[in-house]
């Protein structure tokens, strides 16, 4: 039998999370076409809407935080589509779960990538800003990062846990749809909450994106509605609560 | 060859109202290879997916190397390998790095994984496409691969579904020698196979698995006991015509006289048959006899006879 000391296990552990990320990275993040399809799409929106709304600084401010978070919304449940839905289909997610990795740290490691692409994504539209020169100087930078981050993530989870609800590519592809375009809606993006009908309204604070924006609304232009706080509070929350139900379907669905 | 290596007792798993393996109990040894010999449907796959982790039982209990892994296969998986019957590696990764990614799972450092890939793609002669995509590998360079990657850990314990299916000659042979190479040097392993044969020459033990039933686990050697000393001369002739075999049950009322399945005569007896006779009675007919061949009885026989299933339903 072989004994395990606890040091070596989380080396070993560390090893195969990094393989596992490294191995996502080289084989869809890092390829040509995915970079080009990844920095395409928030250039395309974000330089639509800025075209069509006016260059001026104060419609960037308020453009902002929408094309961030939609930047990041798109790329990682596209990219998540791939790396999960993807190789499950192709049989190769198998030898991820022959693995002796908890399964807990194995989505992990699967999604580490998407959230990575996400943040990668979000960037795309400050560039654009900068080049645009927008004053950056009132932008609340500790903010921001945080907020990019635990929305990379938020999104990533949602798409995973969509990816374990479905088997077929398309599926995951048309199910994260019914989430993604009413999410652009609802979520505060282009439009302040307040303003959609009442009966909208408690929708929107059902959904994690709404939390995440308001974040960026109140770091880029100071017009957040809710404490940043317990913006920041209602993302971690929801984080944990689709990481936990996407690893209980895992359990319940792919071990059969 | 001591104690249990993996112990399985009522292990029982369905899919709807199909029952796939029906309350199944048996030991592998520590160093035993081991085979699983049934026809398609029997429950072999799901029988090796649920002692690896792929699938939960329904019912029963499993241990792997004295650890209890029944519903937590999580904490035995360090200890095995698997080699699937589908080839399971990224088709847009290369060989060697398929290999790599492989031990980096297993938490092998950079280093060693490294020396252990050149290694493996040396041994099983696909050093020459180290570089070549998987998707670029005809099936029986994935195949291989496939073994290479189910062992590039060095697992004390080995499950392979159908290792030999569906590959040709030199590369089923090839398997069959790194497999023995690894029996030899401690590593348990649990194979399935339709080929008797195979299972008759490599396997320690064997279980016959029918229906999701395991009918019959015994050694090679017991298995075969109820028909040794049995004898079967098979011979061919040349022509196309056939000899008669009822004139040939007439002049030997002591054999069971059959066709073979080349065409020739089957010739079984509980004792010694005199080919010398057989050969004269057989140009006296009329007939050149091109091929006398003696065989023992073998283990095919014997799996007709416990499982009641037809000769060649294993082959298909
Ligand atoms: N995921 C599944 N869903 C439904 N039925 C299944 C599933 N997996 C296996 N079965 C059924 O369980 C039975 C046993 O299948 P299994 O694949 O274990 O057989 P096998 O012995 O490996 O056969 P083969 O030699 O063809 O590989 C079959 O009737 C099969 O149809
Ligand atoms: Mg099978």
């Amino acid at each position: 039998m072989v004994v395990l000391d606890n040091n070596d296990r989380k080396g070993k552990l560390f090893t195969a999370f990094m393989s596992i990320l490294m191995k996502d990275m080289r084989a869809y993040y890092l390829k040509p076409p995915n970079i080009s399809w990844g920095l395409l799409f928030p250039l395309v929106w974000t330089g639509m809407f800025f075209v069509k709304s006016g260059m001026g600084s104060e419609n960037i401010l308020s453009l902002l935080p929408g094309m961030v978070s939609i930047s990041i919304l798109f790329g990682t449940t596209s990219m998540l589509a791939v790396t999960v839905t993807f190789e499950r289909k192709a049989k190769a997610f198998e030898r991820l779960l022959l693995a002796p990795v908890p399964l807990g740290l194995l989505m992990f490691a699967k999604t580490s990538g998407a959230i990575l692409f996400g943040i990668f994504n979000a960037f795309v539209p400050f560039l654009i800003g900068f080049i645009l020169l927008t004053d950056f100087s009132a932008f609340v930078w500790e903010a921001i990062v945080p907020a990019v981050i635990l929305i990379a993530a938020v999104s990533t989870f949602l798409a995973m846990f969509i990816a374990v609800s479905v088997s077929e590519v398309f599926e995951a592809q048309t199910f994260s749809n019914f989430f993604r375009f009413p999410m652009m809606f609802l979520c505060g993006l282009f439009f302040p909450v307040s303003e959609l009908p009442d009966f909208l309204q408690p929708l929107s604070f059902l959904l994690p994106l709404t939390y995440g924006t308001d974040i960026l609304h109140g770091a880029i232009a100071g017009n957040n509605m809710m404490p940043l706080s317990f913006d920041f509070l209602m993302m971690l929350l929801f984080i944990l609560l689709l990481f936990v139900l996407a690893l209980r379907n895992i359990h319940r669905k792919w071990v059969m | 060859m001591s104690e249990a290596h993996i112990r399985v007792s009522g292990l029982r798993k369905s899919f709807g109202d199909v029952t796939a393996v029906d309350g199944i109990s048996f030991d592998v040894m520590d160093g035993e290879l081991f085979g699983f010999l049934g026809p398609n449907g029997a429950g072999k796959t799901t029988t090796i997916n649920m002692l690896t982790g792929l699938a939960r039982p329904d019912a029963g209990t499993i241990t792997v190397g004295g650890i209890d892994c029944t519903n937590k296969m999580k904490s035995a998986q360090h200890l095995i390998g698997v080699v699937p019957d589908e080839s399971n590696l990224y088709p847009e990764l290369t060989g060697y790095d398929n290999l790599c990614f492989c031990g980096g799972l297993y938490g092998m450092r950079s280093s060693e994984r490294k020396g252990r890939a050149v290694e493996l793609l040396e041994l099983f002669g696909l050093a020459g496409v180290a570089e070549r995509k998987f998707s670029g590998y005809s099936r029986g360079m994935k195949r291989r691969l496939t073994i290479a990657a189910g062992i590039m850990h060095s697992p004390p314990i080995l499950f392979l579904d159908e290792p030999t299916t569906g590959i040709d000659v030199q590369s089923a042979r090839l398997t069959r020698e790194i497999l023995q190479e690894l029996h030899r040097s401690g590593t348990t392993i649990f194979l399935t196979t339709h080929y008797i044969e195979e299972a008759e020459r490599m396997c320690d033990r064997i279980a016959f698995m029918v229906n999701g039933l395991v009918v019959r686990v015994d050694s090679v050697s017991n298995l075969v006991k109820p028909v040794e000393g049995r004898e079967v001369v098979q011979a061919s002739v040349l022509g196309t015509e056939v000899p008669d075999l009822e004139i040939l049950g007439d002049l030997f009322p002591d054999y069971g006289i059959g066709r073979a399945a080349d065409g020739g005569i089957r010739i079984e007896s509980t004792g010694k048959i005199d080919v010398g006779v057989v050969v004269r009675v057989l140009e006296d007919q009329g007939f050149d006899v091109a091929e006398v061949k003696r065989t023992a009885l073998s283990l095919e026989d014997v799996f007709i006879r416990i499982t009641g299933l037809e000769a060649g339903v294993m082959n298909k």
